[in-house]
């Protein structure tokens, strides 16, 4: 184990901040991080155990205990879940022999559940070994069931399994502009650096992860800071449920998004870059490696780009499974070998971000965005849009709809147009922004796709007639308290009460004041947290609840109180002790 | 000049680069705390000491103090929603004030008589947390830790050690000893150790030292945590 973690560790080149990296092929090779790995690593990083540690506790696909040869985990998206994932999950569970979350007797496969895979539009989905299964069936389950029995090699599975698809069905300004390898970069050259900020300026792109910071202003601000150490990083942390569209502009636009990178990286000074890539888009990460060496072959990133004397390069970092990932200053941490805590702010980012030095933290789409906005100025851009919201914006559309995948809209599209183009009918409501963002119902499809009214990173999810809104806003509240990092108290325990109360409402067990307490209770969590994922986990509740609140009326008991759980399912172990079964030892604890 | 805020429109100086927390201490003014001592780096974690500033929600002992902030730091909402923060603390471990060693010395229970908490609220999480008795001076109890991180800041900080570290995410977040075994015997702390005595609950504890002084007699059998933390303060300066 030594040579290997010691191989490991070289190829690292020694280095503290890639620990993520060097925890992923432990857990590649040994199936789980142990004690002996953990101080191995510690003692040739100079580092402390606990950090190696608290890194691994923290992340989800990092495990301290084996994981089974063939580790199965089953995407647990509400899409999923309305593409009939439990069934499949339960088929599974039957078909392996293996309970969920647990490895089987003979070490050979795990089963267990996982957050949004991101192939929402291909699902029900999953992974095998980290990569990406889409369109999983039935008959699907059975051919894999067959081929870890028989021990076959994961490489040597059919490709169909891992075939995942782009599905663009509607392409506007950005995924239709083809740009040349170098383009944007010889017009940033030709322009001169201060123009080109200026027509990034003009455009008046605005951040495309959702919080639509404005991007001339992120990079002036980082391209004035004394600091000359600089950096930048594209956010390819798509972990809002519902989202997909950094997936497919990665694998079909990555040229243009380096492009977008590569003149940010002018404009602030910055020589070294990062793609933070989630964990689950690892079917990405080679050709994203295959990208850039094409392109430090043709001079378009390494030293002396095209011989301008700017020099830049990028390197793919993988995540390791955590949404907070997502937060840029978790991202930071993370990329810096550390637990995704969102850090305080200020400082932000610009000032002291990765290693405290000046950082850009920009999703891929805004790159993508750049790089148009370089070649064709900022003019053609901020002519689409609204006021307010300029140029268009890629949806990943989801859920109950004929042609789920990848729409471009400029903004200030209605959500009714969105919904009759990809083919919904019988729509209750959408979800707009993923869990962390807006429920609308059938009542507000003449609203727009904008900031100023619904913002989104790109999750658009239809539902139908069909679906049970407590049932998704429960899917959702579950998954913040899954994903919370826990380092401030409303967040850590409220998310976790959060569920409990929400459950104990749909379980039955509420009384009069309970939905009272829940919003409370999601007002608190809403105001208090540290950081945007504490600031929107009450969202699914709170915009159901203010649309339907009789569906959470309804489930109430009619009688003031009624205790949190179920006394005589609590007497169970009581009875099986005392051997009694008998009418006296079961009790009624309210009287109906 | 000295520049100044102004915190329930009391006129407060501040020098550049101090927190709101600072500022106010400095004057004299308590904002509940839990996961803030004066001595460490802020930590902004247990958002007690949560304020608002020019309308806006803020970390006060994070937050830096700048010209023209208009503080609220006493109002109903603000003293409310702090006691519902203390509860989810409560009801997340395993507080038993009355067969706690700690009682009336506890930072947690002081700032919870202090808000006038008089229940936990919440639904109990009935954690499973271990205690590690296993070193021969000191015992940790895992059921009181709050997650302040202390003593994490403190080993570092002052002891030039790493004892200590956060581990674990979201509700499974938990303390972390730094030895081979994972137990504090086999760790580099001493019982002279800052650490060791900075805990603000009864999550460290001291052995052969219990009820030296009876209940009763305690700190916060008698003074509220705001005048206590604000001595202690004023005390250092003299």
């Amino acid at each position: 184990m030594k040579q290997f973690i010691q191989k490991v560790i070289e190829n690292n080149d020694f280095k503290s901040v890639r620990l993520l990296a060097i925890l992923r092929e432990i857990q590649a090779k040994y199936l789980y991080i142990s004690t002996e790995a953990i101080d191995i690593t510690a003692s040739l990083l100079n580092i402390e155990r606990t950090q190696i540690i608290s890194v691994v506790d923290f992340y989800s696909f990092f495990h301290r205990q084996a994981r089974g040869q063939y580790d199965l985990l089953i995407s647990d998206s509400i899409t999923d879940h309305m593409l009939g994932k439990q069934s499949l999950m339960d088929y599974l569970s039957l078909q392996l022999n293996v309970a969920v979350g647990a490895v089987r007797e003979d070490g050979l496969v795990s089963l267990d559940n996982t957050s949004c895979t991101g192939m929402c539009d291909q699902g029900p989905a999953g992974l095998i070994n980290g990569y990406a299964l889409t369109h999983l069936s039935k008959t699907r389950i059975d051919e894999i069931v067959d081929l870890i029995n028989q021990q076959s090699p994961v490489n040597d599975w059919p490709k169909r399994f891992f075939q995942v698809t782009d599905n663009i069905h509607k392409a506007d300004l950005l995924l239709t502009t083809e740009i040349a390898q170098g383009e944007a970069i010889k017009a940033t050259l030709k322009r001169g650096l201060s123009q080109t900020l200026e027509e990034v300026k003009t455009s008046d792109l605005r951040g495309r992860g959702g919080a639509g910071f404005n991007t001339s202003m992120k990079w002036l601000f980082c391209s004035q800071e004394k600091e000359l150490e600089r950096y930048l990083i594209c956010n390819a942390d798509e972990g809002e449920p519902g989202t997909f569209k950094d997936r497919v502009i990665l694998n079909t636009y990555a040229h243009q998004v380096i492009e977008g990178m590569t003149v940010c990286s002018m404009i602030i000074g910055a020589k070294q870059g990062f793609i933070y890539l989630r964990a689950e888009y690892l079917h990405l990460y080679d050709q994203l490696l295959h990208a850039l060496e094409q392109r430090r072959k043709l001079a378009l990133l390494g030293n002396n780009i095209l011989q301008s004397g700017f020099d830049f390069d990028i390197e793919v970092c993988l995540g390791a499974g955590a949404y907070i990932c997502g937060e840029e200053s978790a991202l930071i941490e993370s990329l810096e070998g550390k637990r995704g805590i969102p850090r305080n702010r200020p400082p932000y980012p610009v000032t002291q971000g990765y290693l405290n030095k000046p950082t850009v933290v920009d999703n891929v789409e805004t790159f993508l965005a750049s790089a148009q906005i370089a070649v064709s100025g900022g003019k053609q851009f901020s002519a689409i849009g609204t006021e307010k919201s300029t140029g268009t914006k890629v949806l990943s559309i989801s859920g109950d709809c004929q042609r789920p995948g990848i729409y471009e809209y400029p903004f200030g599209t209605t959500i009714k147009e969105i919904l009759f183009d990809c083919a919904a009918e019988d729509v209750l409501g959408v979800q707009i922004g993923g869990p962390s963002g807006n429920f609308i119902c059938n009542q507000e499809f003449d609203r727009l796709l904008a900031f100023e009214d619904l913002a989104t990173g790109g999750s658009f999810i239809v539902f139908n007639n069909s679906r049970n809104i407590l049932a998704i806003a429960q899917n959702f509240t579950h998954f913040f308290a899954h994903e919370s990092c826990g380092f401030c108290t409303p967040c850590r325990v409220g998310t976790s009460l959060l569920k409990k109360q929400l459950d104990k409402i749909i379980d039955g067990h509420g009384s009069s004041g309970d939905v009272v307490a829940l919003d409370e209770l999601c007002q608190l969590v809403k105001n208090y947290s540290h950081c945007g994922l504490g600031q929107t986990a009450a969202n699914p509740i709170l915009t159901t609840l203010q649309r339907y609140p009789e569906l959470y009326q309804k489930q109430l008991k009619d009688i003031s109180f009624e205790p949190g759980f179920n006394l005589d399912s609590s007497l169970e172990t009581a009875r099986r002790m005392a051997e009694r079964n008998d009418a006296n030892a079961h009790i009624v604890q309210v009287e109906e | 000049m000295s520049k100044t805020i102004t915190i329930d429109g009391k006129q407060v100086p501040f020098q550049e680069g101090q927190t709101i927390m600072e500022a106010a201490t400095a004057a004299q003014v308590y904002i509940p705390h839990l996961c803030h001592n004066p001595d460490y780096e802020p930590h902004g974690s247990c958002k007690l000491c949560t304020v608002k500033v020019n309308g806006r929600i803020c970390t006060a002992c994070t937050f830096p103090a700048a010209e023209g902030q208009d503080v609220i730091n006493n109002s109903e909402e603000l003293a409310a929603d702090r006691k519902r923060i203390t509860q989810m603390l409560f009801v997340e471990g395993n507080h038993f004030c009355p067969s706690c060693e700690k009682t009336g010395n506890c930072q947690l229970q002081g700032v919870a008589y202090h808000l006038n908490m008089l229940d936990n609220h919440y639904p109990h999480f009935f954690a499973d947390r271990e205690i590690d008795a296993s070193h021969p001076d000191l015992l940790i109890d895992h059921n009181r830790c709050i997650f302040c991180s202390l003593c994490v800041r403190a080993s570092q900080q002052s002891d030039g050690k790493n004892v200590f570290a956060i581990s674990g995410r979201g509700i499974n977040k938990r303390l972390i000893i730094n030895s081979s075994s994972g137990k504090l015997k086999d760790s580099d702390i001493d019982v002279n150790d800052c650490a060791a005595h900075i805990c603000p609950t009864g999550a460290i504890l001291h052995k052969r030292t219990g009820y030296t002084v009876p209940i009763g007699q305690r700190t916060y059998d008698h003074k509220q945590i705001d005048e206590v933390s604000l001595a202690a303060e004023a005390n250092k300066h003299d």
